[in-house]
């Protein structure tokens, strides 16, 4: 039997993005002991690559801000699928977080009165993300770290856990092993934050990295806790399409909010055509309107042009690009064209320098002087780890959720900007949660060594086939499945063949095999991997299969409209015995004070 | 394995081994516009060599994982163009030398992460008002744009050829100092820091960090020499050091 080196936490944190490192910071703050474990180096988690800001209702540049207007945006935005209280509290409290992260080092740009300054988003009422140029993951994470280090936090950089364990109903800790010398690892805790970030690569044209495999849900799933608007995958509009190598990587939304407009092949600023009836008045009526906008928003001056059409939501925005390409208007290699070489080149330089040397040095296209050629990419899942709004606790006690693990915030489409803030606001609940549950607990949970042991032989089995195929064409498998019939367009047969298709892929990843030490073997790393976006692409496919409607990021082709029952509830997986179970649940009841906020809107803009 | 685009082949040397030993192996990979080197290792475990070790995330020079050294020269992997390279020649892709190899071209970087603990932390002065200029922020904002890939500490010889870790904190944490010295709310004094912990002055600015930051940060001009000056005018002066003798500061 193998001995395992053993660690005793009150509170392990799973994750070190933005929301794992805030919750490590909150939970130690605290008094309890913590521990924060990441997949890769410090530093490196998907929070480094968001770039066009964090929302907060600052009202710095545009005095008309407030938490009611961002939470109604949210709202909006998420199609009224979100958490109300969830929304409600994220836009209360994500000006004190962004205030935080100044406090504690971070240098965001700045207005002309030396304060925060604030630029527009997709979805967004006013000028409202906070920013650092196009880095602005980078500033906070950096800032969440050097805070976080300096409190004393441990961290055990290149770990992947691979189960949770339970005492009962009770979360008792997790199992993991080292990357570098791929030992076993067993942290005993009372609580587990899970801040694992998204499922991108379920998809082969993705935004995200390597580490984006599903991990916090499939492992949430398989300790008995619930899933929740697993259809919503958010298809980002703006990703390179080309050079090959690059396709899917992120272009920021923050050209469009520095004024990148988008054309097709003929020239056509199509966004005009895509834009929602019962939301057109909120945009700019012509290109005129629109470049006035602009000019006050270079200048930081008040206007009463309205923003341009660009800047719809995110899922209006894929949809129409996807449409335009579709339709035959796509650009040479299949995309739109995003310009901004129409602003003088060291204002673009200056606003967007990482997308200036991104398509530099990666496509040879200078973003001063030629358009951009964009497209949709897999980018965010809005559904996630079903979570109590206050506290962040998952249903399986002793386990929490934040950032994009968790579910509820944004509905069925997320606000750009509104990641950043979530990942600070709910990382600090889940931290002090975890930390209170954990003092609470009268007894440390007791591990069950079978379980371990179970896990243990179960990770070492692919070294033990004598055949079976590389776990790298199986993710292939699985990633063309999804992107062919789980993509932005969707229907019935698509997914039903979907799901067939992943009845057969799960069978090959169980007989992925590998060779050689388990030393840094990252093909070993993937078969683990694969369970877990096997596990959530089927959550998300059968998820799509019964939400016939299209609601923001979920499209169906064959169910064009929304549908009104479907609009009050949430669907939730959960693993029943060996199936996955998909069951609806209503949506809470927003409070009459709340509702009442969504109708003088009209009034006060008329 | 057809060749689309008429891309053809490359021929890659990448070092294969440990701790106990190893060599550069020979691969041939097909090679499409726009490559770089990263998706080239990519093409190689997902066809010859699924064990593979190599440090990426987000394939957009943003994370600052993939360090490695290309044809001799620290890079990153993922900015590193194929179609840069000499036709017909093989590219050598090898690890960071400046630190202890793990496994092929992953190598134990946890010595700057020791080294980063000990830096003394963002203090701001109290009852300071926070507002200020972007101008007033600019400097230090350059110092952030750090992605912290270690290619500056890789290639500085300090820490290459002479092994000084134990002395030598490296021009990655001059430039964090520097950041945190020139914010606008720090009160606090690292001077003493940086000539006694950091050994700044073994530093003799031959600006090869700079020349290999991706992210294009002046480290000699803007961090470093600005702080050898303040450890010179703080500790080195001599009308300094005459003043501080006469108050009993010394």
């Amino acid at each position: 039997m193998e001995k395992f080196e053993t660690h005793e936490l009150d509170v392990l944190v799973i994750g070190a993005g933005g929301a794992g490192l805030r919750a490590a910071i909150e939970a130690s703050t605290q008094g309890v002991s913590v521990g924060l474990v990441c997949k890769s180096l410090l530093g490196k988690a998907h929070t480094v690559m968001a770039e066009g800001g964090i929302a907060a209702a600052l009202a710095h540049v545009d005095p008309q801000d407030g938490w009611e207007t961002h939470f109604c945006d949210t709202m909006k935005g998420g199609s009224f699928l979100n958490h109300w209280r969830m929304a409600q509290i994220h836009a209360q409290e994500s000006p004190d977080r962004v205030r935080e992260l100044e406090q504690w080092g971070a240098l965001f740009d700045r207005t002309t009165d030396g304060r925060i300054l604030q630029r527009a988003f997709g979805g967004h009422t006013w000028k409202r993300l906070a920013h650092v140029g196009d880095r602005t993951g980078l500033e906070m994470i950096r800032t969440l770290q050097d805070r976080g280090v300096h409190q004393g936090i441990e961290v055990c950089m290149e770990c992947t856990i691979t189960r949770l364990l339970k005492d009962g109903d009770r979360i008792a800790g997790a199992i993991g092993y080292w990357r570098e010398s791929g030992r076993f690892v067993v942290f005993k805790a009372k609580a587990v934050v899970i801040a694992t970030g998204g499922v991108g690569k379920a998809y082969r044209i993705t935004s995200n990295s390597w580490e984006y495999t599903a991990d916090g849900q499939a492992l949430a799933y398989l300790a008995g806790a619930e899933l929740m608007d697993m259809e919503f995958v958010q298809f980002h509009p703006t990703g390179m399409v080309w050079p090959p190598g690059v396709m899917g990587i992120l272009v920021t939304e923050g050209v469009r909010g520095e004024g990148g407009i988008l054309r097709n092949a003929n020239g056509e600023r199509f966004m005009w055509k895509y834009l929602p009836e019962a939301r057109r008045h909120e945009y700019a009526e012509t290109e005129e309107e629109a470049r006035r906008w602009l000019d006050a928003s270079v200048e930081g001056t008040q206007t009463d042009a309205r923003r341009p059409p660009e800047l719809s939501t995110r899922d209006n925005v894929a949809r129409a690009i996807y449409t335009e390409v579709r339709e035959g208007r796509g650009t040479p290699h299949g995309g739109a064209f995003l310009d901004i070489s129409y602003l003088p080149a060291d204002r673009v330089k200056r606003k967007l320098p990482s997308m200036y040397h991104q398509f530099l040095e990666l496509a040879d296209v200078d973003i001063t002087r030629q358009p951009m050629e964009v497209g949709p990419t897999t980018h965010y899942i809005m559904g996630g780890i079903r979570v109590d709004p206050d506290t962040a606790a998952a249903t399986v006690p002793g386990l929490f959720a934040a950032g994009e693990a968790a579910a509820g915030l944004h509905g069925a489409n997320r606000l750009g900007g509104n990641s950043l803030s979530d990942l600070v606001v709910f990382g600090r609940r889940a931290g002090a949660a975890a930390a209170d549950y954990a003092k609470q607990l009268p007894a440390a949970p007791r591990v069950d060594d079978g379980e371990v042991q179970a896990e243990a032989h179960d990770l070492l089995a692919p070294f033990e086939r004598s055949q079976g195929e590389t776990p790298y064409d199986v993710h292939r498998a699985l990633q063309e499945c999804m992107d062919r019939h789980v993509g932005i367009f969707r229907v019935q047969e698509d997914l039903e063949r979907g799901l067939s298709e992943l009845e057969k892929i799960k069978q090959r990843a169980a007989g992925a095999r590998v060779e050689g030490s388990r030393l840094y073997h990252p093909g070993w790393h993937l078969v683990r991997d694969l369970r877990n976006l096997i596990i959530v692409s089927e959550a998300i496919t059968r998820s799509a299969l019964l939400r016939k409607e299209s609601r923001g990021a979920h499209s169906r082709l064959d169910y064009p409209n929304q549908d009104t029952g479907l609009g009050k509830v949430n669907l939730c997986v959960a693993k029943v015995g060996e199936d996955m179970r998909v069951s609806t649940a209503p949506t809470p009841e927003m409070p009459a004070e709340l509702k009442a906020l969504f109708e003088p809107v009209k009034e006060k803009v008329g | 394995m057809s060749v689309e685009h008429g891309g053809g082949e490359a021929l890659l040397h990448v070092y294969r081994g440990d701790a106990s030993g190893g060599q550069e192996v020979e691969y041939r990979v097909p090679v499409e516009p726009g490559m770089v080197i990263l998706d080239a290792i990519h093409w190689i475990q997902a066809h010859h060599a699924p064990d593979l070790a190599v440090r990426w995330n987000c394939k957009a020079a943003k994370c600052g994982s993939c360090s490695a050294e290309v044809n001799g020269k620290p890079a990153l992997m993922c900015k590193s163009r194929m179609d840069h390279f000499p036709a017909g020649k093989p590219i050598t892709v090898r690890p960071m030398k400046t630190f202890p190899i793990i496994k092929d071209l992953v190598t134990d970087v946890s010595w700057n992460y020791e080294i980063n603990k000990r830096i003394p932390p963002f203090s701001p002065r109290p009852g300071a008002s926070w507002r200020w200029q972007q101008s007033d922020v600019d400097r230090v904002q350059e110092f952030r744009k750090c992605i912290e890939c270690f290619l500056c500490q890789d290639v500085c010889h300090v820490l290459r050829t002479h092994e000084l870790k134990h002395q030598f904190a490296g021009p990655r944490f001059f430039v964090r100092v520097a950041g945190l010295e020139m914010h606008p709310m720090d009160g606090e004094d690292r001077t003493r820091y940086l000539k006694d912990h950091a050994g700044i002055g073994l530093c003799n600015i031959t600006k090869c960090c700079t020349e290999v930051c991706p992210e294009n940060i002046a480290i000699t001009d803007n961090a470093i020499i600005p702080l050898k000056e303040r450890v010179v005018d703080r500790f080195y002066d001599p009308l300094r050091i005459l003043w501080d003798k006469a108050t009993g500061k010394s």
